[in-house]
């Protein structure tokens, strides 16, 4: 409990892996925050990646979260600016009025 | 160690509460201050734990660039009065299911977590071995030799990205007045300048 080893930092990992999905899952409201819970989940990623990276001492766990930060940045870009074109073509984010495909 | 411990349990306690309450908060911009939060603290705990130039690129590239690009759209779009209801409204079907398999995954990940059985040399982080060569130091020689690849990889994923990203909002409006670069440039004397003699006492006529 009081000695902090890798078992804590994935469990951290973890939780917060947890509350991405179900942050996806539970809006009902807003396209944005499905993008923050991504976000979230990529987060738990790395720092899966990184606890890994320093506990079994290999700095190739740190290079690859930083492919992982280029992608995440990437990805955040691509779907704001989808977010924005919808938003002009609809005048609604809301996930309740995104029905276009009948999923 | 101690130390390392305590700090351990207050960035993971506020990660943990900042990331509930992105999902849960009840206005996006709320959410997105959250997710800056979640950032910072995440970014401190890399750091303590060693890895300090990812951290300080989470704080630099994540709550510099793309926490602020969040805010951007989140005024952008006016969506500041639309509130999150999770339970109100329509009935939704689908959240009994998320839930449950957001569940399972929270307890499979954390059985494997439990269950997980370390190798003999996977250090405690009591026993953290800092080498005499920083961590940035140590990133720079792997990065730019064995793994130079996915690096310009990675550059050319983000300049796919911005080009998708220009060429998505992008759009041509009509009945503004722009300048129009190359006309400006390429005119030349001869056509832009007469010269006139002109007489005293007579001044100029402009025929235009």
């Amino acid at each position: 409990m009081i000695e902090i080893g890798l078992g804590h930092y994935l469990s951290l990992g973890a939780i917060i892996f947890f509350l991405g999905v179900i942050g996806i899952f539970l809006n009902r409201k807003n396209v944005i925050v499905i993008l923050m819970s991504i976000e979230l989940i990529l987060l738990a990623v790395n720092i899966n990646l990184i606890s890994f990276s320093i506990f079994s001492n290999d700095i190739v766990g740190q290079i690859f979260t930083m492919l992982i930060l280029t992608v995440a940045a990437a990805e955040a870009a691509i779907g704001l600016a989808i977010i924005v074109v919808y938003y002009r073509n609809r005048g609604s984010i809301r996930v309740e009025d995104i029905h276009g495909m009948k999923g | 160690m101690i130390v390392h411990s305590i700090f351990f349990y207050f960035f993971s306690v506020i990660a943990i509460f900042s990331s509930l309450m992105v999902i849960t908060s009840r206005s996006t911009i709320n959410s997105v201050f959250f997710l800056i939060l979640d950032f910072i603290s995440v970014g401190c705990l890399f750091i303590m734990v060693g890895a300090e130039f990812l951290g300080m690129i989470l704080l630099i590239v994540y709550v510099g660039a793309v926490a602020v690009l969040f805010l951007f759209v989140v005024m952008m779009l006016n969506v500041a009065e639309q509130k999150q209801s999770w339970f109100i409204g329509k009935k939704s079907t689908h959240i009994p299911t998320g839930l449950i398999v957001s569940v399972l995954i929270l307890l499979e990940l954390l059985v494997v977590v439990g269950g997980w059985k370390y190798k003999e040399d996977v250090m405690s982080s009591s026993s953290l071995v800092f080498s005499n060569i920083s961590n940035t130091h140590q990133l720079g020689l792997v990065m730019y030799t064995d793994y130079i690849l996915y690096f310009q990889l990675a550059g050319i994923v983000l300049l796919l990205a911005m080009i998708g990203a220009i060429l998505l909002t992008f759009r041509e409006r009509i009945g503004v007045k722009k300048q129009s670069y190359f006309k400006q440039v390429s005119r030349s004397p001869s056509t832009a300048v007469e010269l006139k003699d002109v007489k005293f006492n007579e001044g100029v006529k402009i025929d235009d």
